[in-house]
């Protein structure tokens, strides 16, 4: 455990230098390779901790609390604590340490909290047990333990451990199924083969004689990629090569399925596996919000140099005249007076920055962050968007992001299980221009009763017979689907009357679909067998076929092709794929009638496919052997190499047919769209169908609707015109017509003005180097979240603005009350209250109030997403806002302080005649602050619940009880006792009483006439809305005893 | 991997109001048709208030004398120009005479005006040892470092009390007489100079050091008084209730001011005669004239004030509370055409939807 440590540790720190190898080489089960073969430099790698969480116990307190002091507000407040240790300041350096350990721990708890689960979580997953082979047994172990070069065994629906090479299965045929769900999210089975010489290998002992290593490159994030080399050595023979690609890998975080269980060999382990490097990459999300808090808190921080500045210069001005820098009341001492000026003036400006510095809300960060972290809860906790088939709720993977599901303008949408169900349906199949159409058949169901076969124009001359025969015999052939293992596939056995049919699986629902349907059509596919395809014809008859090579799929190519040896030694190349990857590379065949077929059905939201065929003479497979061969054994650039051979060998292809698969909607994917629309979002729907499919799609989702202007930018349009015309015309068409929406003319979409839809396909796309497709959608839950989401997220984007109005209004007094001090930097207010202001008298309601408000009601939120547009593009934290709230603030600050100066003028407030000081001065000019500031909270706050209600007035409470006990007991541990009795005999004055009922009064009048206002005569839409729901259901809004009192023309008649 | 996976994995989430963000809740909503009336109480609120206030203010009488000594400005300007340039000044004394046509209805309150004094000077305002005067031993002859240069006497004895503010305790001393008729004797006023500090100042805040074979001379023995006092703080006055830091001219002195022109109260007149009020007649001022305040621009002024429940004279209140209110029906006015102007719009608008 100890040395596992070290070696560890001494790993991570020179990792660097052994990265710079370009390949690693593993010797399997640790087997040193014999003497003859090439000296490989051995690597060390990690082993397979893996370490997701940031901090140990031990580095916790430093490195937290450096992570911290890199946040700007942080490190500022941080600069201000010493300047106010090191200088003679104003304030003590409580009042600005103590905040800023209050905000530093409540971050340091929560992050220490969250790094604990992460802790749980990571040796939860590194002391799971794995199976080893060593020695020939089976050994359990713990997963950390595992190394480089251990061979593992994998049960069914275990995931992996570590990247493992994939080296046998109990399976015959040497291949397993896999789903990588919690890696890419995609829970289709996935087809791995196992190493061609070593799939032979199926116990423990056998394995554990494999004499093996690997060369393969160094670990790399691309799940998709992965090259290596494989050298097995036998006791007679040369060392046989075999290439690796990542069919041969199994990554981990994947989970086995429908296999009993496998043998694989470590290749990445720990945080080198491909998982935990995806895992490291992902960089710190920073939210919109967050981004213009920091805009803004350089703005503030301008007005504070500022400000600090014109005082410094004011107090230089101000002490020209002798008597008043040095008045024989107040002298200087001698240290003082000899102090260079140009330090003094420096230190002076310190100490105004110290003075001003509340402008900058400490605990701002403080309150997004909790806000953040208790509204993941409620996300969390979100009924409504718990799935009852799956069983699961939502998760919340980082809590920075949640008030952007508020900001949301763009959804991009994966069309095929997406928008769609991914519950391909086999439709029809077209050959020669004949169509055939079997009965319904689900793919991974059986519908008994539906074995006839409906042929249409069935009128196959005896060519025609054959062309269909070998087009039925293609659909069978050229595929990946794997027959399932618990029906007992053994085909002679099984009757065929029985009506039991093979399950088949495979990573593409299109192509099960296929299989089923040509099953239907009286093709069966039985099974994979020793590298011969077994089908039963019409016939009932068993026919094997060799497969030779698989030419696998991939997104460019957009087909796949087998090469075959049928029984009689004929080889063929089937060769299946998208039209436009087919019929540039076809020779013969009824290409017109199959086009105009296959367009027919994608017009109609068909998925279309079309089946091309090509007889092989011996020595030309010979050559794409070789050809293949070398592509696949190169380290370097194989992707390229192999793509070329592709290309090479599938051409000359003759056409024998079309296939038509349907791909049902979503339940709700319509009424999704349309609500995604209304909220002015924008959906982009991806997809690899054709053009034609893709926008009966889009018409069906109603993403597209009648009225839809389309938009198409493709490449037959291209043809005609330059890229730049068709452009500066779409340009043109939609800027004119709408010139209000200037946003993005990609698709603008809204209820009043013409709709546009663009459709671009690849060609034009990869020309015009836009990322981007045709407008459209998502997933109905993911409408929930944004839906259900969208009323917090606003309340965290005003928060902001609020919060900073509210430092406006509580330093800027401070500012005025230079001009009254002699610039001498004086406090107005205590140091309890400087320090108390932001962390406990107006954070606690402005956090909940950002947790709990609600404007409008999730239920007329569900039913009129349009509300969405505004609070879309972080409406509420736009400059006007912003800068609308900072001149209320100093509006109110300057209600506040000249209110209380010209109560204080040379009178006294008293009826006992005694005079109040300038503590009560402050006292009294914070208190109006604090009742203010709370109450315009208060009145921007829609959604009364009782925990508002407790936390409004509570707080309000609170301030009131803690200066009442502030200033009753003489503190001991107070050097000053300058509060003592001061608020109680402020209280005791009734002018005070009245003062501080006036000056809230003023501070309130603005708002409320704005808000009242803008309501009457500038509406938004969500206004509206809470003003029609609170008119048509004034039961719930229960005590509104202030309606009836006026005119509420409505109502009335009804009344009278 | 991440927190919330471990917190709630595939379990349905609770189902309460809080949870679900269901808790019921009062939706108010400023319309007009809430705020209008609200405006218009609170516009009659506020004139009702304003007028009241503004003529409870009126009701006060105010009498104001400048002694600071101008050339050409009274006698007092003989102390002034005596004591120009010379520290100490020398004792001086001058008068202020006054005549009330008219009763000066009571109770009457004296206070003394500095202007461009600024006891709210940060270095001045800290300068100070609350331990001390709250009668710490060990404060006593140790003052803090803030009362610096004010800490230690030349003699390097302990200042007690310590600190700029105390060493600049308002010296001058005011006597009034009274004259009923004309040619008559000058009676002596009594001025109550009890009772102008706050209760809790003088009874809690300040306390002399305990007393030392029952003197207080002697519990301040080892201090020195601050440079500018003529005497030691137990001889502040001969009453031992209100002498040492329980003075009450000095706890008084002790609450520094907001502003740089502030009053303080001198006295009370309440007893005797004169416990309703000044009677018609004249009257005269002794004034010890001692405080210099020409140095740095200052002025000293002398106040008779009536005091009511909203203490003394200051329009400000009633006047702001008559304008708000007026601006309150103003806007109400405003906000009413606009409801009734657009009220028929809006309707149409919602009918739309």
């Amino acid at each position: 455990m100890d040395c596992t440590l070290v070696r560890t540790l001494v790993h991570r720190y020179c990792a660097g230098e052994e990265d710079c190898v370009d390949s690693r080489t593993v010797y399997v089960g640790h087997r040193e390779p014999p003497p003859g073969a090439e000296a490989y430099i051995p690597h060390r790698c990690p082993d397979n901790r893996i370490v997701s969480s940031k901090y140990t116990f031990w580095n916790f307190i430093p490195k937290n609390l450096f992570e911290q002091f890199r946040r700007i507000a942080n490190f500022y407040f941080l600069i201000i604590f010493l300047v106010q240790l090191i200088i003679d300041t104003p304030t003590s350096p409580v009042t600005s340490g103590l905040p800023l350990f209050f905000v530093i721990t409540v971050t340091a708890i929560k992050q220490g909290y969250e790094d604990w689960l992460r802790h749980k979580a990571d040796s939860a997953v590194n002391q799971c047990p794995v199976h080893f082979v060593q020695h020939g047994r089976l050994v359990r172990k713990q997963s950390r333990k595992l190394r480089v070069g251990d061979i593992v065994m994998v049960k069914e629906d275990e995931t992996f451990p570590c990247d493992l090479i994939f080296l046998s299965s109990s399976r015959a045929d040497g291949t397993c199924h896999v789903t990588t769900a919690s890696l890419d999210g995609e829970s289709s089975h996935k087809t791995h083969y196992a190493v061609q010489d070593t799939k032979g290998f199926h116990t423990e002992e056998d394995i554990d004689s494999l004499h093996a290593t690997i060369e393969c490159e160094r670990p790399q994030p691309d799940l998709y990629k992965f090259v290596g080399r494989i050298n097995v050595y036998s006791d007679l023979n040369d060392p046989v090569v075999r290439p690796l690609g990542s069919e041969n890998l199994l990554l981990r975080g994947a989970a086995l399925k429908n296999t009993e269980k496998i043998f694989g060999v470590a290749v990445y382990t720990g945080m080198e596996t491909k998982m935990a490097l995806n895992y490291q990459s992902k960089s710190q999300k920073r939210s919109a919000v967050e981004k213009s808090m920091n805009v803004f808190l350089i703005v503030y921080l301008c007005i504070l140099i500022s400000k600090a500045l014109i005082n410094t210069v004011m107090k230089y001005v101000w002490q020209s005249e002798p008597f008043r820098d040095e008045p024989w009341y107040n002298q200087k001492t001698e240290a003082e007076r000899q102090r260079n000026l140009l330090l003094r003036a420096f230190t002076d400006f310190l100490a105004f920055m110290v003075l001003f510095n509340y402008i900058i809300p400490v605990s701002m960060y403080v309150t997004v962050e909790m806000q953040k972290f208790l509204g993941s809860y409620f996300i969390t906790w979100d009924e409504e968007m718990f799935d009852e088939e799956t069983g699961e709720g939502p998760l919340v993977n980082t809590s920075d992001l949640n008030e952007e599901l508020g900001q949301v303008e763009y959804v991009f949408t994966d069309k095929t299980g997406t928008l769609t169900e991914n519950n391909m349906e086999f439709k029809e199949c077209c050959v020669e221009g004949h169509v055939y159409v079997p009965h319904a058949v689900c793919n991974g169901q059986v519908l008994p009763a539906a074995a006839a076969i409906d042929m249409i124009d069935t009128s196959p001359g005896a060519g025609g017979r054959e062309r269909e025969e070998l087009f039925f015999r293609a659909v069978c052939l050229c595929h990946t689907v794997q027959v399932k293992d618990d029906a007992e596939v053994d085909g002679p056995r099984k009757s065929p009357d029985s009506g039991k049919r093979c399950a088949y699986i495979s990573s593409s629902p299109d192509e099960v679909a296929l299989v089923e349907g040509i099953q239907r059509l009286g093709f069966t596919y039985l099974r994979l067998k020793e590298n011969y395809m077994e089908l039963r014809n019409r016939d009932n008859d068993i026919e094997r076929f060799e497969l030779l090579e698989i030419l696998s799929f991939d997104s460019v190519r957009r087909r796949m092709s087998v090469i075959v040896k049928s029984a009689t030694g004929e080889i063929y190349l089937f060769c299946k794929g998208a039209d436009s990857s087919i019929f540039p590379r076809v020779v013969e065949g009824k290409v017109d009638q199959i086009r105009s077929r296959v367009e027919r059905n994608a017009v109609e939201g068909l998925r279309t496919l079309c089946v091309a065929y090509k007889r092989l003479m011996q020595e030309e497979y010979e050559g794409i052997y070789k050809l293949l061969q070398a592509a696949r054994v190169a380290l370097h650039d194989r992707e390229r190499k192999l793509a070329e051979a592709y290309e090479q060998i599938e051409k000359d292809l003759i056409l024998l047919g079309a296939t038509a698969v349907e791909d049902r909607l979503q339940e709700k994917a319509a009424d999704t769209i349309e609500a995604l629309q209304k909220a002015g979002i924008k959906v982009w729907v991806l997809t690899g169908d054709k053009m034609e499919t893709a926008a009966a799609a889009c018409y069906a989702c109603r993403l597209f609707r009648r009225n839809t202007q389309l938009l198409e930018v493709t490449t037959k349009r291209l043809e005609e015109q330059s890229l730049h015309d068709v452009l500066c015309e779409l340009s043109k068409t939609v800027l004119h017509r709408s010139a209000s929406l200037t946003r993005d003319s990609f698709s603008g979409l809204s209820a009043d003005m013409q709709d546009y839809g663009l459709i671009i396909d690849g060609a034009a796309l990869s020309l015009i180097m836009k990322p981007c497709e045709d407008g459209s959608s998502s997933h109905y839950r993911e409408l929930f979240l944004d839906i259900c989401r969208n009323c917090s997220a606003v309340l965290c984007c005003r928060m902001a603005p609020l919060q900073k109005a509210q430092n406006v209004c509580f330093i800027f007094p401070q500012f005025l009350y230079q001009f009254f001090c002699g610039f001498s930097q004086q406090t107005l207010y205590d140091t309890a209250y400087l320090t108390l202001y932001n962390i406990s008298f107006t954070s606690l309601p402005i956090l909940l109030h950002s947790l709990t408000e609600q404007h409008v009601s999730m239920d007329t939120l569900k039913r009129d997403p349009a509300l969405y547009r505004d609070i879309a593009k972080n409406a509420l934290l736009r400059w006007r806002v912003f800068i609308y709230w900072t001149f209320l603030g100093v509006f109110d600050a300057l209600v506040f302080f000249f209110g209380a100066y010209f109560m204080f003028e040379n009178t006294t407030v008293t009826s006992n005649g005694q005079v109040f000081g300038n503590w009560t001065f402050g006292t009294l000019v914070f208190t109006v602050m604090v009742f203010t500031v709370t109450l315009k909270l208060a009145l921007d706050t829609h959604y009364w619940t009782w925990i508002n209600h407790f936390v409004i007035w509570g707080s309000l409470l609170f301030y009131v009880i803690f200066s009442l006990l502030w200033g009753g007991i003489i503190w001991p541990f107070l050097s000053y006792q300058r509060m003592y009795y001061v608020f109680i005999r402020m209280l005791s004055s009734g002018p005070a009483w009245l003062a501080i009922v006036l000056l809230v009064a003023v501070s309130l009048l603005p708002d409320v006439l704005k808000k009242v206002l803008c309501r009457q005569l500038w509406p938004s839409a969500t206004e509206r809305v809470q003003r029609s729901s609170s008119r048509r259901a004034p039961a719930d809004a229960a005590p509104s005893p202030d309606r009836p009192l006026l005119m509420d023309p409505e109502p009335r008649p009804r009344r009278e | 991997m991440t927190w919330s996976a471990t917190a709630r994995g595939a379990h349905q989430p609770d189902n309460t109001a809080f949870t679900q963000q269901r808790l019921p809740a009062w939706q108010p909503l400023l319309s007009a048709s809430i705020t209008l009336p609200l405006f218009f109480c609170a516009g009659l609120a506020f004139i009702g208030l304003g007028l009241g206030l503004y003529y409870s203010s009126n009701g006060i009488k105010e009498l104001e004398y400048d002694y600071t000594g101008d050339p050409g400005t009274g006698n007092c300007s003989v102390c002034a120009a005596a004591g120009q340039g010379r520290a100490p000044p020398p004792r001086c004394s001058c008068a202020w005479y006054f005549s009330l046509p008219e009763f000066f209805q009571g109770p009457v309150y004296l206070y003394y005006e500095l202007t461009n004094f600024y006891q709210n000077n940060r270095r001045y305002g800290v300068s100070r040892d609350d331990a001390q005067l709250s009668g710490l031993q060990s404060a006593l002859h140790h003052p803090v470092n803030d009362c610096y240069p004010y800490q230690y006497s030349a003699a390097g004895l302990p200042i007690a009390p310590c600190g700029a503010i105390a060493n600049s305790l308002f010296n001058d001393s005011f006597s009034l007489w009274h004259q009923r008729l004309p040619g008559g004797p000058y009676v002596e006023v009594p001025l109550d100079r009890t009772g102008i500090a706050w209760w809790t100042d003088y009874h809690v805040k300040f306390r002399n050091p305990p007393l030392v074979n029952g003197s207080l001379a002697l519990a301040f023995l080892g201090t020195a008084p601050p440079p500018s006092w003529h005497r030691p703080v137990y001889e502040l006055s001969p009453d031992p209730n209100n002498t040492g830091f329980i003075n009450q001219d000095f706890v008084v002195w002790m609450r520094t001011a907001a502003l740089p022109t502030f009053r303080k109260l001198y006295a009370r007149i309440r007893q005797g005669n004169y416990s309703a009020g000044l009677p018609r007649g004249t009257y005269r001022v002794n004034i010890t004239y001692n405080y210099p305040v020409r140095v740095f621009g200052g002025h000293k002024l002398i106040n008779f004030s009536s005091i009511s429940w909203m203490g003394g004279k200051n329009p400000f209140l009633g006047i702001a509370y008559l304008v708000v209110g007026s601006l309150c029906i103003l806007t109400g006015f405003v906000m009413l055409v606009v409801y009734i102007r657009y009220q028929d719009q809006n309707d149409d608008d919602e009918d739309d939807e």
